[in-house]
């Protein structure tokens, strides 16, 4: 049952995973701000490859790649600026609300202004490729994502251990009063947590994109889903436990496609959530426990 | 002389019952005089969203706690309704693998309503207990989790709900005044539950909850309460509808629908019944209107799908920028009286961040 491909390819999807929820998670840190609009970020990646991969003069795909995930990241901080700021010292459910009213403005406005239709995206050649490894092919879009996971994670750690930025959104995630109390801004730390966050969920487009070659303006729920998911399980309070997070989902996931009886298959994601709801009961720090919480009574 | 002081006495402290029961009663009139199928259609539709709305602020508005399951309820509600109203050959043609004790029951169209609405109740009581001792951003994720589990169970329980494909056969017993009726019942229980013993302690646990729990309230138990509350009007609201539209996929009680009912209670004021009421006017003739414009657009070749989202979402937004607390923050519109009255704190930025 545990062949190698089977064994990649739970790796890749948990990558996909893990950078879901670290977008998420490094938002939610420091504004305690479940981003139903996340899932929207993803889409407005998925649309900015089918303008640019359609535009008449050719570029190269890197390149539109990069654009693609630079897209992302300014919308997530359009969204700060314009709608979440406002708001924040409001109150938190103003804020969650605020978030479902982007999420919903963004996906009608990719039905108004492009089409409810699917549009296709370019891919390069490579990503439909696959290689033998130890006798089994493994499509090369998997390695990569794993490649990247791993490259990003790195480079993020770096920067939130090594640079002036990265430690005070660490302090923000820890004690956001405090932070500013010690003359941190904090429209700073926010915008920098919402750019991060918007470039992870660019990135996670162009792969999960590429599954199906195609985006429609719908695309955003089931990845925004995965996320919510992933934050739970591994802590909503720490970036390593979203990591960890991504991961197991990816495991559970896969295990559960392939263990699960068929007529019970169709139920898969009401299992996770139920997954998610006895994680929440039983443990409500998640599996990585960060700093405590007072989210419960009694 | 006494009935009369005692009437007056009763308008004192109830006068916004009053003033919200009567307006709709004339809106009702005024539908019925001036006639046309649509303004029948939309003043139809308005009294079942006045149910929903009033549903999600029983819970929502007392307790302080963002619930995005309320639409779930609204769909349990709606099938279960319908399996039991619905005539045999009716079930028969759309319902081919329904449970063999199911399909001859035919019960009279308000006790099938009923009916469903206690499922409602009952799941709600049941998913809701547990869910009940988390707060904040962790109670928000559940109640998530909870319509979507209700959502891919509508969507994969075939035999019951016909699957992702659209049930239909479901006969139209919904007209104005049944809906006017019960819009109407629901605004006087919604308020008499704010008002009561049950509701004053569920708004003291939603200002302070540990300040709550320290007077001596039970904090869970009153949440539960407000919770199956606010599931069975959810519930019996989704039984009207499914007998008004006639013919419905599981894709109606999904996010665009839990939308729509948190614009109109969000813009309103989360916090007070008459917050609720005028949300829900306001939001449905809005609404409705612009969907009338988009969809005669569209009829006639043009593409414009989701103007009406994108209206919606971008005054929410405005709205909750300058005015956080909806239109009436959270206050009861009141006859005027001598003695001052105190304002409650504005649900929307009294809740949270704690």
């Amino acid at each position: 049952m545990l062949t190698i491909d089977f064994l990649i390819n739970t790796i890749s999807l948990g990558s996909l995973y893990a950078m879901l929820a670290l977008g998420l998670v490094i938002v939610y840190g420091i504004l305690k701000l479940v981003n139903f609009a996340y899932g929207e970020l993803l889409m407005i990646a998925g649309y900015a490859l089918y303008v640019l991969g359609g535009l008449t003069i050719s570029i190269p795909w890197f390149v539109i790649a990069i654009f693609a995930v630079l897209i992302a990241a300014v919308v997530s901080y359009l969204t700060e600026m314009i709608a979440f700021r406002p708001v924040r010292e409001k109150s938190l459910t103003a804020m969650l609300i605020t978030s479902f009213a982007v999420s919903t403005l963004l996906q009608n406005a990719a039905l108004l202004i492009i089409s409810p239709r699917a549009r296709a995206v370019p891919l390069p050649d490579f990503f439909s490729q696959s290689i033998a490894i130890a006798g089994t092919d493994i499509p090369i879009r998997n390695i990569l994502s794993i490649i990247t996971a791993v490259a990003l994670f790195g480079a993020l750690s770096l920067l939130l251990k090594y640079t002036v930025l990265g430690i005070a959104l660490r302090a923000a995630a820890d004690d956001f009063k405090m932070t500013r109390l010690l003359g941190v801004p904090a429209n700073l730390v926010i915008s920098a947590a919402f750019i991060i966050s918007g470039f992870f969920a660019g990135v996670v487009a162009i792969f999960w994109t590429a599954r199906t070659a195609s985006v429609t303006p719908t695309i955003g729920a089931a990845p925004l889903l995965v996320a919510f998911v992933a934050c739970v399980i591994g802590g909503m309070t720490n970036l390593l436990g979203a990591v960890v997070g991504g991961y197991l989902y990816g495991i559970v996931y896969s295990l559960l496609s392939l263990w699960l009886p068929q007529y019970l298959l169709d139920y898969r994601e009401a299992f996770m959530f139920l997954i998610v709801i006895l994680i929440l009961l039983f443990r409500p720090t998640g599996l990585i426990r960060g700093n405590t919480t007072s989210e419960r009574v009694g | 002389m006494n009935l009369k002081r005692q009437f007056s006495k009763w308008f004192q402290n109830n006068s916004t019952l009053v003033l919200l029961l009567v307006p709709l009663l004339l809106l009702a009139l005024l539908t019925q005089l001036l006639g046309g199928t649509l303004l029948h259609r939309i003043v139809t539709v308005l009294f079942i969203n006045l149910l929903l709305v009033l549903g999600l602020q029983t819970f929502m508005g007392n307790s302080g706690i963002l619930s995005f399951s309320h639409i779930g309820y609204m769909g349990i509600g709606a099938y279960a309704s319908a399996l039991f109203s619905m005539t045999q050959e009716a079930k028969a043609a759309t319902l081919p693998d329904l449970y063999p004790f199911l399909q001859n029951v035919h019960l009279p169209f308000l006790v099938s309503v009923l009916i469903g609405a206690c499922i409602a109740m009952l799941v709600a009581a049941v998913l809701g207990y547990p869910l009940m001792r988390l707060s904040d951003a962790a109670a928000v994720i559940t109640m998530f989790a909870v319509l979507v589990i209700i959502q891919v169970v509508l969507v994969h329980w075939s035999a019951v709900t016909n699957g992702p494909r659209t049930l239909y056969g479901v006969d139209n017993y919904t007209t104005l005044w049944v809906s006017v009726t019960f819009g109407l019942l629901a605004v006087i229980v919604a308020y008499y539950f704010k008002e009561s013993n049950f509701g004053l302690m569920l708004r003291a646990s939603r200002d302070d909850r540990y300040a709550a729990s320290t007077i001596g309230i039970n904090v869970i138990t009153v949440r539960w309460l407000g919770f199956m509350l606010s599931a069975f009007l959810a519930g019996f609201a989704g039984g009207l509808w499914a007998h008004f539209i006639t013919s419905f996929s599981p894709y109606a009680f999904y996010l665009g629908e839990t939308f729509a009912i948190l614009a109109m209670l969000v813009v309103g004021g989360t916090g007070g019944i008459s917050g609720a009421v005028i949300g829900t006017v306001a939001v449905t003739f809005v609404h409705e209107g612009l969907r009338q414009i988009e969809n005669g657009i569209n009829l006639q070749g043009g593409g414009l799908v989701g103007f009406t989202e994108v209206f919606m979402a971008t005054s929410l937004i405005a709205l909750l920028i300058w005015r956080p607390g909806g239109i009436m923050g959270g206050r009861e519109v009141s006859w005027p009286r001598r003695t001052p009255q105190s304002h409650e704190d504005q649900a929307l930025s009294g809740s949270g961040k704690s």
